[in-house]
């Protein structure tokens, strides 16, 4: 089934120079599995690609069930001469919890 | 076994120092490092600077140690500081001040030697290239619109002035961990080959360097947030660190926040490239290994992190002026919020257009519908909002224009679109900053490195 990422995961966001980069967390093990199967630097490139100049990169930390993701040049430049409002690129993480993956019905986070 | 506990102090110039009484009072902490420079505030410094030159410094750093110098000095407690800025002896010049205004004693060490700005040529002399670290550009295309540029000092300096007595160290540019794993490094008496141990000290470092962020706050979530307990009182995270290496994260007893393997794991991928290759000034982080076991009551054991040998280059971050920003914000209600947002922003650019004013760029966001969340917004009730406000920027090398521009809205208001509201002022025109991120030999930064000491009475 389609799950959106806020259900099963959470995240936090910050910048360096023109790089906005994502911590993404699993809740428990076999959603990290989930995770690291479908949260692709492609598909994250698709789900950014209105901002995200690119390359995307996703690096896998199993022992804190976690990834990390990079989006190069997606910040206008960087945070002091970005014209947008989030110009840190604080809320980039809220924007990723809305991507969607396929996910199984039973991981514990999605349970009746 | 031996151990030193460190407590965060700010985590950005302008960040409150009211949850660092508690880890002095309750924590016992030997040690405050506080982080007074994001990444661009050099840039806020500078301009302080040009108008004055004795500023150039975090100016929070004196009322924060007049309010908690009196306890922390009760409490044997020394404080690491980066708030020194882009004028470090400034900034002991005005505490020294205070404090002997108030009939206080210290001993205040500053470091200096990380601003290159002076130096640019004759490091482009040594063989420097200086080019931009992300995309390779040349650093001639913006060497007449620099505003700073200054090199991440490591930690050494920092424990070397420690050694040398000091109470209160104020540096300039440091990297940001540096400020913990300098004080680390002093009182555990580390080896500065010694990866692994410095790699756990990094890791510290990192998770006391932004204050509340390790404590739930800004705990990136739906829904969980709201469970983490009293924001309004929350602790700052407090480190345990033993001479093995290992550390224990908490906070002072009956604070708010939390201390959780979740709240730690966001501190410690935040603002971090690739995890298996953290580069710091005193040592390589590969964060892969390190375990963080969450022992329940705001307590999390950190251990096992890997480090390898530090660089031979240095991250230099220098700042470019990159032309102007004018912003202009008008407010709607219902009905056709959204609408009448499109029509205003549509009269604007007929309005720059009338009066030839060029803009390299502009931006259009509606504060209500998408404005944080941009492309990801969720257009469902786009048509049918309570409220919508325009806020239209643009980017352009006149400063007139960019001034001028925020005069253009007030004007909609009797003969735009019905039911604005909310109008709170023009907004002035903002200088905008390139940032140039570059590496440059170390050899080429650490000879400048100069430590005073000097105490106050």
């Amino acid at each position: 089934m389609k799950v959106g990422l806020w259900r099963i995961a959470h995240a936090r966001s910050g910048d360096k120079a023109d790089r906005a980069d994502i911590g993404l967390f699993a809740y428990d093990a076999p959603t990290y599995r989930v995770l690291a199967r479908e949260v692709t630097a492609e598909r994250v490139a698709a789900h950014f690609a209105a901002i995200c100049a690119g390359p995307v990169e996703v690096y896998r930390l199993d022992n804190l069930l976690a990834l990390k993701i990079v989006l190069n040049g997606a910040l206008e430049g960087g945070a002091a001469r970005s014209l947008r409002m989030d110009n840190l690129g604080k809320t980039i993480a809220a924007a990723l919890l809305r991507m969607e993956i396929e996910a199984p019905a039973d991981l514990p986070r999605l349970g009746a | 076994m031996k151990s030193v506990r460190i407590g965060a102090g700010l985590g950005f110039y302008g960040d409150s120092w009211r949850p660092v009484r508690a880890s002095i009072e309750r924590g016992g902490v030997r040690y405050i490092a506080s982080d007074h420079l994001a990444e661009l505030t050099l840039a806020i410094l500078q301009k302080d600077r040009q108008k004055e030159q004795s500023a150039g410094f975090a100016r929070d750093a004196v009322p924060m140690l007049l309010d908690l110098w009196p306890l922390a000095a009760r409490h044997g407690v020394k404080f690491v500081l980066n708030a020194g800025g882009l004028n470090p002896e400034g900034a002991r010049e005005a505490l020294a001040r205070a404090f002997r205004d108030q009939g206080w004693r210290a001993c205040i060490a500053v470091v200096t030697g990380d601003s290159v700005l002076q130096r640019f040529e004759a490091l482009r002399g040594r063989g420097e290239a200086l080019a931009h670290m992300d995309t390779g550009a040349d650093i001639a295309t913006v060497r007449d619109r620099l505003v700073f540029a200054n090199a991440y000092l490591g930690a050494r300096p920092i424990a070397e002035a420690l050694a040398q007595g000091a109470d209160i160290v104020l540096t300039g540019r440091v990297a940001d961990a540096a400020l913990s794993l300098g004080p680390i490094v002093h009182e555990l008496g580390w080896r500065w080959d010694d990866w692994d141990r410095l790699a756990q000290g990094l890791v510290v470092g990192h998770l006391l360097e932004c204050s509340g962020q390790a404590s739930g706050g800004n705990f990136g979530s739906a829904g969980e947030w709201a469970r983490i307990p009293d924001l309004l009182h929350i602790g700052y995270p407090i480190a345990e660190v033993f001479e093995d290496g290992t550390a224990v994260i908490t906070k002072a007893p009956g604070t708010g926040g939390r201390i959780s393997f979740d709240t730690l794991r966001q501190q410690l991928l935040y603002e971090v490239h690739d995890p298996h290759a953290y580069v710091s000034p005193d040592v390589v982080l590969d964060m892969g290994t390190l375990r963080l076991d969450d022992e329940g009551d705001d307590r999390v054991r950190v251990a096992g992190a890997t480090g390898a040998r530090r660089p031979d280059t240095l991250k230099v971050v220098a700042g470019y002026h990159d032309g102007w920003m004018g912003t202009g914000v008008i407010g709607f209600s219902w009905p056709d919020a959204h609408a009448k947002c499109v029509r205003s922003a549509e009269i604007i650019k007929g309005l720059m257009a009338e009066r030839g004013w060029p803009a390299e760029d502009a931006n259009i966001e509606f504060i209500g519908y998408d404005s944080l969340l941009g492309a990801h917004a969720d257009p469902a009730h786009r048509d049918d909002l309570n409220e919508c406000f325009l806020r239209m920027t643009v980017r352009t090398s006149d400063r007139r224009i960019a001034e001028g521009f925020g005069r253009l809205f007030p004007w909609l208001g009797l003969s735009g679109p019905p039911y604005a509201g909310g109008f709170h002022g023009i907004e002035r025109a903002k200088e905008l900053l390139g940032i140039w991120p570059t590496l440059v030999e170390r050899a080429l930064i650490e000879p400048d490195i100069e430590i005073d000491v000097e105490a106050v009475a």
